[in-house]
């Protein structure tokens, strides 16, 4: 078997890579444009992102930014409800729509040749959209069934939303991005108005094209469509830090479950969130969760999988692309005949072990060597090429930072990777949550469940 | 604006669109793998996948034997550990996966083309395929995460309601196994019945080997080479037994503390040779497989907001595979949106589809073409069927022209021979009717 050494066979794949194109252009009324050249297929993705989502929403409304993406394909001044979809469909199209916590996107993919049709559909509703208010009460069931399908009849999911609502308190990360359901139940019209009116202008958009496209000729077909099109005046958020966490948090949630959970998340910051001289820690908390969860030889797949087997599955995760302070992750089920506490203590050991001792360099090179891989394997697909540079310019960072991404990976050292885990892996910036399992046949809740107390 | 939309979209129609897929190069290696390869040049990566004949439908009296053969594939040979293994792969930045179903078993791996990487990758893979050891560690420890996974199982309502379906849709037939097995057959495996396994079905004559990725000719043939070699010749599986259909409905009715009620309902379907196939595809296109715009969707989402999502698929298999439709709903409307449902089936066996639906759907299917292989891991999955269930090789060149000749007439005849509303099994998994506003 070969062992590679170092890491300057890589430099040597540099050049082999097609460095895909990028051009930005600004339009006169604010309208962003980012084109990314990929000329393996002949199909464009069209992707129109706003800045709003669940975090620019407060209490009562929680949700909004989702119900008013629905909304978005129920009509405007020029089209009837779901005549979008069906136009798109038409044209041998596919198309969908997402919103997150810092935006809200709406994508097309077609054959090269349709831009044009994406853009004048897209332009349409960013500034016609017609609000019938019993479409809209049709809506509010759809959003409730989805919230109910991906929420309340998941025990983990269910639990996530706790979790998120104990770790943070004046952050907007507080509530989900589909909203509580009692907000759900309310939204009235004037409430989607309003929110259409404040966030949807070309100057709160960006429109990213990615595929077999020339960037002159869209930039051209933007003028056309968007160009026409008034700016508004889009309000400052208010910043809504969150308060400084003064101690663990802990919590329990009981659900009908078969397995127990476990969720820890610490406080770190993101490349949007650090301080200028620390512009490096964000990446170090990168290389550290592969270290942690980078694949199959990671150590919690090694150690706490195969070796010491306290779990069956256990994962660890970043969040280096979020608007406002977030959290590290780490998730995961106990092995059969382990408990939470188990699995719990188990990742604080890892935890301390990279506190105490510097990754070696072996496992360095791996994270990185699979970083340089992924960056390739990413160009295989046109969407994500697209989803990467829209979510950085919604955040508010530069597209610029995803093509950077590689190189302050591979700027990081052991001592840095050492160093933030000691900075932020502290239990007063920790939050715990734990699923506790209830019978899943009906029989009456006893206190079986509490089977887990610590 | 709106009819602007439209005049433009008849224009790019009339002036069509050429859709020819990627040139497929196909041959056969000593030991009879079958060999599938297109080369994708610009980027310097390569996947290639390994798919066997050994899916769920193979484990006769042991469910879960052969999802869990293919999950010990990368737990050890004679020469590596497990560790050492996901070392060698992680260390060059490749990605390697293992995955079973009813009817394939498939073993994919991603790496870089640099001569390094992708050296220690693929002589990894060749020996993973090729000599695994089953070691009795490993073993246990697969058996509990596959137990644990039976678990998770029981807490979601979609994975009962499916499971429920397929074992009542197929009774006896192989199809009825579960992949994931059931916790009393896996407690019985034994590392003997996975190596038994391995030695009837990881063989080269039943074996398709799939590469997409910046290689050569001369390249790919090695690849072929070296990924089979190690195997032997041996048999092709057999085939496997036709599929009975239901003779009358069935219904199945399972309480669960949620607050949605999953549906599913369905028949046995058709195959992948099936002569039906345009016709019953397009059809259902247009009634419950075309997301928003379907007629289900319209009718349970659109106009009564009943549902997130409902759909129809046919799930075209060596033999029949199911025809399913599935939905959740809470649960006091599960009655009204399976009314809706039926409805909407039996109206359109009756009528089948308008002119302008049909249009609509061949328009989306056919101008969607270059969709559907727009990616190195796309055109990589289609390697696969094709090899698999011996589709000809230009079924990608000829799949808008099969979908053009479809008439309503066909749909219409196809669906009222192959789709019978009066015998379909139901299975509802969900709570009371008990939700507070």
């Amino acid at each position: 078997m070969l062992k590679l050494k170092n890491l300057a066979w890589l430099a040597l794949l540099l050049p082999g890579i097609v460095q895909a194109q990028v051009s930005e252009f600004e339009l006169d009324n604010g309208l962003k444009l980012i084109v990314k050249e990929d000329h393996r297929a002949p199909v464009v993705v069209s992707q129109v992102w706003y800045k709003v989502g669940s975090s620019y929403e407060y209490n009562g409304i929680t949700g909004i930014s989702h119900v008013l993406e629905h909304m978005m394909f129920k009509g405007t001044e020029n089209l009837k409800p779901n005549e979008f979809s069906q136009i798109i469909a038409r044209n041998g199209g596919e198309q969908n729509a997402f919103t997150g916590r810092d935006y809200t996107a709406y994508f097309q993919k077609l054959h090269k040749d349709r831009l044009e049709i994406s853009f004048k559909l897209e332009s349409d509703r960013m500034r016609n959209l017609v609000i019938e208010p019993a479409e809209l009460m049709k809506e509010r069931d759809v959003v409730a069934e989805e919230r109910r399908m991906r929420t309340e009849d998941d025990p983990q999911a269910l639990m996530r939303e706790h979790f998120n609502a104990t770790a943070f308190m004046s952050s907007p990360y507080d509530h989900p991005i589909i909203g509580w359901m009692s907000d759900i139940q309310h939204y009235e019209a004037e409430d989607l108005r309003d929110w259409y009116q404040m966030w949807y202008a070309p100057n709160n958009a960006t429109v990213v094209v990615a595929g077999d496209v020339e960037p002159k000729a869209v930039l051209e077909l933007a003028k056309q469509y968007f160009g026409p099109l008034k700016p508004e005046t889009i309000a400052e958020l208010k910043p809504r830090v969150e308060v400084p966490q003064l101690g663990i948090r802990e919590i329990k949630v009981k659900a009908p479950a078969e397995l127990p959970y476990l969720m820890m998340g610490w406080k770190v910051p993101g490349a949007k969130t650090v301080a200028e001289e620390n512009s490096w820690e964000p990446y170090a908390l990168e290389v550290l969760a592969g270290i942690l969860d980078g694949g199959n030889s990671a150590r919690f797949a090694r150690e706490l999988v195969r070796e010491q087997q306290v779990a069956t599955s256990v994962g660890a995760g970043n969040s280096l692309f979020s608007r406002l302070q977030d959290l590290f992750l780490v998730a995961g089920t106990p092995a059969n005949g382990k408990t939470i506490e188990d699995l719990e203590q188990a990742v604080r050991d890892q935890i301390e072990r990279l506190k105490q001792t510097p990754v070696t360099a072996e496992e360095l090179d791996r994270v990185k060597t699979q970083v340089v891989a992924e960056n390739v394997y990413e160009k295989d697909s046109v969407f994500y090429q697209a989803m990467q540079i829209g979510m950085l310019e919604t955040i508010g960072l530069d597209w610029m930072v995803g093509e950077q991404y590689v190189d302050n990976i591979k700027a990081v050292t052991a001592e840095q990777v050492q160093a933030v885990a000691k900075k932020y892996f502290t239990d007063d910036s920790l939050t715990i949550a734990e699923l506790v399992p209830l019978p899943l046949d009906g029989s009456p809740v006893t206190n079986a469940g509490d089977a887990h107390v610590r | 604006m709106f009819a602007r939309v439209i005049v433009f979209f008849l224009t790019l129609t009339s002036a069509g669109v050429s859709w020819a897929g990627p040139e497929i190069q196909h041959w056969t290696t000593d030991n009879k793998a079958r060999v599938f390869f297109v080369p994708a040049p610009e980027l310097p990566m390569v996947d290639i996948s390994v798919v066997f004949d050994a899916g769920a439908a193979r484990d006769g009296e042991q469910p879960g034997k052969a999802k869990m053969t293919a999950a010990m594939i990368d737990e050890g040979t004679k020469a590596m550990s497990a560790d050492e293994i996901a070392t060698s792969f992680a260390s060059v930045g490749a990605k390697f996966g293992a995955s079973s179903e009813r009817d394939m078993a498939v073993f994919s791996l991603r790496t870089l083309t640099q001569k390094q990487a992708y050296e220690q990758a693929l002589e990894t893979y060749s020996k993973l395929l090729s000599g695994p050891a089953f070691p009795k560690d490993a073993f246990a420890r697969i058996q509990q995460t596959m137990l644990t996974g039976l678990q998770a199982e029981n807490q979601s309502p979609q994975a009962i309601a499916t499971r429920a379906f397929y074992e009542n849709l197929y009774d006896q037939h192989p199809y009825g196994v579960m992949p994931a097995g059931n916790s009393d057959s896996v407690q019985q495996l034994s590392p003997a019945d996975l190596q038994a396994f391995y030695d009837r079905y990881y063989v080269s004559s039943n074996a398709v080997v799939v590469i997409v990725g910046a290689v050569d000719r001369k390249q790919a043939e090695n690849i072929a080479h070296r990924v089979t070699s190690g195997l032997a010749t041996g048999q092709p599986a057999e085939k496997l037994p036709e599929v009975p259909l239901l003779k009358q409905s069935q219904h199945i009715s399972k309480s669960f503390p949620s607050t949605q009620t999953t549906i599913l309902m369905g028949e046995v379907g058709i195959s992948r040779d099936d002569p039906d196939y345009f016709p019953l595809y397009v059809g259902n296109h247009i009634l419950g497989g075309s997301g928003l715009v379907s007629q289900l969707s319209d009718e349970l989402r659109e106009k009564r907001g009943l549902t997130y999502g409902v759909y129809s698929y046919f799930r075209p298999m060596q033999q029949k595979g199911p025809y399913q439709f599935a939905l959740q709903t809470r649960n006091e409307k599960a009655e009204e949106a399976l009314s809706v449902l039926q409805d909407t089936l039996k109206t359109f066996i009756e009528n089948g589809p308008t002119e302008e639906e049909l249009t609509a759907a061949k328009q989306n299917i056919t101008g969607g073409f270059a969709l559907r292989v727009d990616s190195n891991s796309k055109i990589a999955d289609y390697l696969a069927m094709i090899g698999f269930y011996d589709l000809p090789l230009d079924y990608l060149d000829n799949f808008n022209d099969k979908v053009n000749a479809v008439t309503v007439a066909d749909i219409k005849q196809a669906f009222e021979r192959r789709v019978n509303a009066d015998t379909m099994l139901t299975v509802l998994v969900g709570g009371e009717t008990t939700e507070t506003e």
